[in-house]
């Protein structure tokens, strides 16, 4: 990647809070790059150092250790008004003493633009995120939904060369959210925005990213597209992290097939031989009636309206198996046999 | 990125170069600097900088510019590290250049003698800083701080940066200079020897730490007497205040809470003696209570009431309403629901108020006590008013720096009793509380309703509070009514002449006279109020700013130091000022600046504590947005955090007013005859007997302190907040 198609990059970044030097790092050196144009979304369990990730790229936090660059230029010591970067807090955060115009003027007006073309830009930010004729109104009289817009607005306004979004979509109920998301994502596209995306939830990411990294415990578990992080997750942590996945030692043999009990996989990638874990997705079993494959006896049903989710007694143990399936039913006590799918199994490290 | 990122650096290069060439180097004797702007280019006292360093041979001052030039070269090197060195290089020179030839060099040469011995007499010598000096030292503390900044200290933010390094220099030039200085002077002997036994001799004998009373003797030590009485007082005083908290929040009807904010309001507005004036009128050898005896019974009138148990019960009236102001925010604390999950657990009201309320309460019950302690130890005017032959350290050290014995050392020593008191007991608060808080201040509303407090405590606070506040009532008007009547106890005949000896007004040839004897005082504690309570206010917050919402290195000293000057009882701070400014570099003794000083440091925890406490209950994520936004910290603080912060202000205003106006201890050490203030020409008074102006006097403060703060609210207005009124942003009263 050269330098100009690069819009955040981060060298070998460490961060411990406090100045004690026992203390433990916050974030243990992580690199990583954020292509200029893309949405790339930081994901991970609370307490895991995405939200310190982000708060680094604003400049709210100064790195214990490494380097930052922007643009091909370092800005590690910066302070956020020196960087070209806008943030959407959780909270949002409007001031709550401005309305809704001043609040999004607010950051155009405090760079030194006239007044009458902060209004104008600030009027044009807020068309572009559908909020009109709410211009003279405090934040405490909008809904959720507004006070969302207008943050989206004020961050959008100064045109920065990176949005950061931190867990922007945790305050709205679930209709709401997916339409948010949607919204933001095409917005992104529209304007060719650089986004880092803070997020907890992993469906989240899956839909709105154009790269997925996936932090565990202040490292980088594993970085990729979505695709790559849902189908081949490298290690136990980030698959089961990325939906639901079952795990199961198996023995992989010296021409890189694994057998999974009277199964065998053909890995995508090179296994060397010995121990292995195999990730299964529930939805990645197929059932037969034939018998063919893994034995399994259903002991446990549940209908969840648009598929089923099973419980097969087997050889390998209990087995979650999720069936889009919905005109043959299996009763509780049926034989059947298990195969696998190509999608949704892969081979991860040993933990 | 438009931002010229160099624009603070070069405007305040351009302020420190200006200091050495408009305004004069040193201090002006007798008048303002101002006045002397004509003539900065002769005149030895009056010259700027340059003239002093080249024409009057004090070649050492051109270290500040040497100082200024390196840090200019940072001008022409890329913004980041390297600028770091250039800036740091340069400020630090200049700025220890300037302070250690200003701290060698005094009014008479060298100012030790081993720098005589090394290079002979110097024959020029040196006044204190005037406003030439003070600028350009400050714009070069401003200088190194960006240079902290440009290497990432601070989070890379020039604003934080010159507002920490700033305020941590003037906390470090007026509290910690100062006191230290005044502290070390215990171990001088009169000839300026040191020794260690020297404090020894002065302070370790029978008057100090005498105990023969407690064996039936007459008298026992002073610093046993201010131990005794603060401890009684802080007691009684923790227990009347909670008591009355409990009584306003949990149990009287809204009838009784218009009197209660009044009887809270009081002793911010009062100076602390009127109720020892209002005390003696009561219960002084011509008080109505001993008249009574003596009509009804024929009981000789004695001085019974002077001595301890006076000012106990002067000081219980005087500083009850603080610890009501503090425990009435702890009680409010509280949260509700954990009271209701109490008696949903099968706890009854009595044991909810035992198990739940009243352990709630203990970090406030602590600190309030601290609080009434240090009151205690610090007060001055109620000592001296009903005190009598009963002394207490701050009227030792009063008498020893003022009196006859003139002796500096003694005063250093007894200062070092009464601070060793007040840290020891801040300390044990601190140890023992540490920052643990029950009080649940958060976002979102309790839904809960308070309990209502069991019937056995209900009668006990009827039964004491209700008289209190009527015998607190009566003190006052008591107080009130000795401004009217000829002379108390002989003649009782209406009049108005204390005014008019006070507050007469005639016209004369050329208009209008203040004839009366009061006006001059009064005209200076309102000026020298009014300019030190802005900048405490200011100062204050600021600081609050930087401990509430900033991180850096040596945060937690910072904090100690900004706290500092609440545990230092307020005659220590003035004992310190008027020992540690009475020479070059810093010399002010006599002017009216030591007192806007001695006022604005004394009462900047005030402002801090207002500040901090308002900072707790607004989201962080406020300043973050506004910082993201590009804005700068500075423009951060006054378009958002500011208008957000107006009740705080108010308070900090208020408060530094108000205390400025009626304090006593720190300043009775710095008035001259020209900086009168009211309340030592009103101590003055009472000192010669003459009650009746001395109470006038405070009746006129009173009324004129409430319109002032009537004032002060109606200016800086409200807030607009939309819907949101009665949420979480209201500003509490700080503790003081």
């Amino acid at each position: 990647m050269d330098q100009m198609d690069c819009g955040v990059e981060f060298r070998n970044i460490s961060k411990r809070y406090g100045s004690d030097p026992s203390a433990p790092l916050a974030v243990k050196g992580v690199s990583f790059e954020i292509r200029k144009g893309t949405l790339t979304t930081i994901l991970g369990p609370s307490g895991c150092g995405k939200t310190t990730v982000l708060r680094m790229i604003a400049g709210l936090e100064t790195p214990t250790g490494g380097q930052i660059i922007m643009g091909g230029k370092e800005v590690t010591t910066l302070g956020p008004a020196d960087r070209n970067v806008s943030m959407m807090f959780q909270s949002y955060a409007l001031f709550p003493h401005m309305n809704v115009l001043e609040n999004v003027s607010y950051g155009l007006k405090m760079s030194g633009v006239a007044k009458e073309e902060a209004r104008r830009r600030a009027s044009e930010a807020l068309a572009n995120v559908g909020l009109v004729g709410y211009d003279q109104r405090l934040p405490s009289e909008l809904s959720g939904g507004q006070q969302q817009r207008v943050a989206l607005a004020r961050a959008l306004v100064l045109e920065p060369a990176v949005l950061l979004f931190d867990e922007p979509l945790s305050n709205l109920d679930a209709r709401l959210r997916r339409e948010m998301r949607e919204e933001i994502r095409a917005l992104q596209q529209r304007l060719g925005l650089t986004v880092a995306y803070v997020t907890h939830d992993q469906s989240e990411a899956l839909a709105v990213s154009d790269l997925i990294i996936v932090m565990n415990d202040g490292l980088i578990a594993q970085s990729g597209t979505p695709q790559q992080m849902y189908e081949y997750p490298d290690s136990e942590f980030v698959a089961g992290f990325m939906g639901e996945a079952m795990l199961f030692p198996a023995q992989a043999d010296a021409d890189g097939a694994v057998h999974l009990g009277p199964l065998l996989i053909a890995p995508k990638q090179r296994v060397a031989a010995g121990a292995v874990k195999v990730a299964v997705r529930p939805e990645a079993w197929q059932i037969n009636r034939d018998g063919s494959g893994l034995a399994g006896t259903l002991v446990k049903f549940a209908y969840l309206g648009s598929f089923f989710e099973y419980s097969f007694e087997t050889v390998l143990g209990r087995l979650f198996v999720v069936s889009p399936d919905l005109t043959d039913v299996l009763e509780i006590g049926a034989q059947v046999g298990l195969t696998l799918a190509d999608h949704g199994v892969s081979v991860v490290r040993m933990a | 990125m438009n931002k010229n990122p160099n624009k603070a650096l070069v405007w305040w290069l351009a302020a420190g170069l200006l200091a050495y060439l408009v305004v004069p180097w040193y201090a002006i004797q007798d008048t303002a600097w101002y006045s002397v702007l004509p003539q900065v280019w002769s005149g030895l006292e009056t010259a700027n900088g340059i003239v002093q360093a080249l024409a009057n041979g004090r070649a050492w001052l051109l270290v500040g510019l040497l100082g200024l030039g390196i840090a200019a070269v940072g001008l022409r090197v890329p913004v980041g590290r390297a600028q770091s060195h250039w800036l740091l290089a340069g400020g630090l020179i200049g700025l220890l250049g300037l302070l250690a030839s200003g701290f060698a060099i005094g009014a008479r040469g060298w100012s030790f003698e081993y720098l005589n011995a090394q290079f002979g007499e110097l024959a020029i010598n040196q006044f204190g800083i005037g406003i030439g000096a003070f600028a350009t030292l400050l714009a070069l503390t401003v200088i190194s701080a960006f240079g902290l900044a440009r290497r990432g200290y601070f989070k890379g933010d020039q604003f934080i940066a010159s507002a920490v390094v700033s305020c941590s220099a003037l906390l470090v030039l007026f509290i910690v200079f100062p006191v230290s200085k005044a502290l070390y002077g215990a171990f001088l002997t009169e000839d300026g020897i040191w020794s260690v036994t020297a404090i020894y001799e002065r302070i370790g004998n029978e008057r100090v730490w005498g105990l023969s009373c407690l064996a039936g003797g007459v008298r026992c030590g002073v610093a046993w007497n201010t131990l005794f009485l603060a401890l009684a007082s802080a007691a009684g005083t923790t227990v009347l205040g909670t008591m009355m908290a409990l009584l306003a929040e949990r149990s009287a009807g809204p009838r009784v809470q218009a009197p209660l904010r009044v009887v809270a309001l009081l002793p911010i507005i009062t100076p602390p003696f009127v109720v020892g004036l209002g005390l003696i009128l009561l219960f002084g050898r011509a008080g109505i209570v001993n008249q009574l005896l003596e009509y009804a019974f024929a009981i000789e009138p004695t001085r019974w009431f002077y001595g301890v148990l006076g000012v106990w019960i002067a000081q219980l009236f005087a500083f009850t309403p603080i610890a009501f102001m503090i425990m009435r925010g702890v009680v409010q604390g509280v949260a509700p629901s954990l009271e209701e999950a109490a008696q949903t657990l099968r706890a009854d009201r009595r044991q909810t108020f035992l198990t739940i309320t009243l352990p709630l309460l203990k970090p406030g019950l602590a600190n309030a006590f601290l609080v009434g302690f240090i009151e205690s130890i610090a007060d001055f005017g109620n000592p001296v008013v009903v005190g009598g032959q009963f002394s207490v350290l701050s009227t030792d050290i009063f008498f020893a720096i003022v009196g006859a014995q003139y002796d500096q050392g003694r005063a250093a020593s007894l200062a070092w009793i009464l601070t060793v008191f007040a840290l020891l007991v801040f300390a044990i608060q601190r140890g023992l509380l540490g920052k643990q808080s029950y009080t649940t201040v958060s976002g979102k509303g309790d839904a809960g309703i308070a309990m209502a407090l069991p019937d056995s405590v209900r009668r006990l606070l009827n039964a004491v509070v209700y008289p209190w506040l009527a015998f607190t009532v009566i003190v006052y008007l008591f107080a009130f009514a000795g401004g009217f009547v000829q002379t108390w106890g002989r003649d009782y005949t209406l009049t108005l002449t204390h005014f008019k000896t006070a507050f007469g007004l005639e016209w004369g040839q050329f208009g209008l006279i203040w004839a009366g004897t009061a006006w001059n005082s009064l005209f200076t504690t309102l000026k020298l109020a009014g300019i030190s309570a802005p900048m405490t206010a200011g100062v204050g917050l600021l600081i609050a700013y930087l401990l509430a919402r900033t991180e850096f290195k040596g945060r937690g000293l910072f904090e100690f130091v900004a706290l500092l000057a609440f545990a230092i009882p307020g005659t220590v701070l003035g004992v310190s000022y008027i020992l540690a400014f009475n020479v070059p570099p810093v010399e002010l003794t006599g002017t009216g600046l030591i007192i806007v000083l001695c006022f604005m440091f004394r009462n900047l925890p005030v402002g801090v504590r207002a500040g901090t406490a308002a900072f707790k209950q607004l989201d962080k994520s406020l300043d973050e947005a506004s910082l993201m936004l590009r804005a700068s910290a500075a423009q951060t603080l006054f378009h958002v955090v500011l208008p957000l912060l107006k009740p705080a202000l108010v308070a900090a205003l208020v408060y530094s007013f108000a205390r400025a106006m009626t304090t006593v201890s720190a300043v009775i050490f710095l008035v001259t005859a020209e900086n009168e203030l009211a309340t030592t020409y009103i101590i003055g008074r009472v000192g010669n007997g003459d009650y009746g102006v001395a109470l006038a006097y405070c009746t006129v403060l009173i009324i004129l302190m409430s319109l002032v703060i009537a004032l002060i609210q109606l200016l800086v207005g409200e807030r607009r907040l939309g819907r949101r009124k009665s949420g979480a942003l209201v500003a509490p009263l700080p503790a003081l």
